[in-house]
């Protein structure tokens, strides 16, 4: 990484923090999907979107990790812990936590695992610059700027010196999209229509 | 240590993918059913921001954005449909949840 482009970030994306945030992922989704009690599974899903927030970060993706800790963490998972109050968990941690077909959902999804490792290991070449045969990235010829990050998101997003840009349109049908969503929660969640 | 390259970030996010769809095969309880699709929905954005990444532009990270709109969106949805499930029949077990069975 060059220093000038980048100062200050070069220091913090080393390995030994991708491998602790991914294990701190891993491990804690793992405990989501284990947990008796769905508070538990909550609060664990917290800790990996904080991870992969992290992750983000050490894409260079700042903009992309505050969306993920306001909107995920901040709000999503607030959504969740009221419904999870809401209806009630002591009942559903003393039952059964799995369905009865788990052996084979779990061999599929096992077998989904595969399927993603034989193409990562077939595919390997496609990840690789075909003129020097090094990983396209990390390549110092391809970079992201850190600094300006949230501007040029906000000028794909919204446009820029007067004109729409590639993903203006796109953002007003998800705002759409959100005021669908919250009608129907409100219509959904009432007693009498 | 080598360096980290995109094939690393890949295999995070297969990780927690496939945890996700264990999750949704296996579980009983709904809430846990739909913090599983939220796993899913996040190793998508993990492969997307590490291919913009490795192309140097900023379109993966727009699909990533668009992506949390859309989980914000099927968690609302989500959740109504759940809490108006419970008060009809005081229950959120998938396999009890048969109403459109006969």
């Amino acid at each position: 990484m060059n220093p000038v482009i980048n100062p200050g970030m070069a220091p913090v994306a080393t390995p030994f923090f991708f491998y602790l945030l991914a294990g701190m992922a891993i491990a804690s989704g793992l405990a989501v999907i284990t947990r008796k009690n769905a508070v538990h599974s909550a609060l664990a899903l917290i800790v990996t979107l904080l991870s992969v927030a992290g992750l983000y970060l050490m894409l260079y993706a700042p903009f992309v990790a505050g969306v993920q800790i306001i909107v995920y963490a901040g709000g999503i998972m607030v959504l969740f812990l009221f419904v999870i109050m809401l209806v009630n968990v002591e009942i559903s941690s003393k039952e059964r936590q799995f369905n009865r077909i788990w052996p084979i959902g779990l061999a599929g999804a096992c077998a989904l695992l595969a399927l993603f490792m034989s193409a990562f290991t077939k595919g390997k070449d496609l990840f690789l610059d075909p003129m020097t045969g090094k990983p396209r990235w990390p390549d110092p010829m391809v970079k992201l700027a850190e600094g300006s990050n949230t501007q040029q998101v906000a000028n794909m997003l919204y446009g820029e010196a007067g004109r729409m840009g590639p993903y203006t349109f796109a953002f007003e049908i998800a705002s759409l999209l959100l005021l669908v969503a919250i009608l129907g929660a409100v219509i959904m969640t009432k007693k009498k229509i | 240590m080598t360096d980290i390259t995109t094939i690393h970030y890949l295999v995070v996010a297969a990780a927690l993918f496939v945890l996700g769809v264990i999750g949704v095969l296996t579980r009983r309880n709904v809430v846990i059913v739909l913090m599983s699709i939220e796993l899913i929905l996040n190793a998508v954005n993990l492969n997307l921001v590490a291919f913009s990444r490795m192309w140097g532009n900023l379109h993966g990270q727009l699909f990533a954005i668009f992506i949390v709109v859309d989980a914000a969106a099927e968690a609302a949805a989500g959740l109504g449909i759940l809490i108006a499930f419970f008060r009809n029949k005081e229950t959120i077990n998938v396999d009890e949840i048969d109403l459109l069975k006969w």
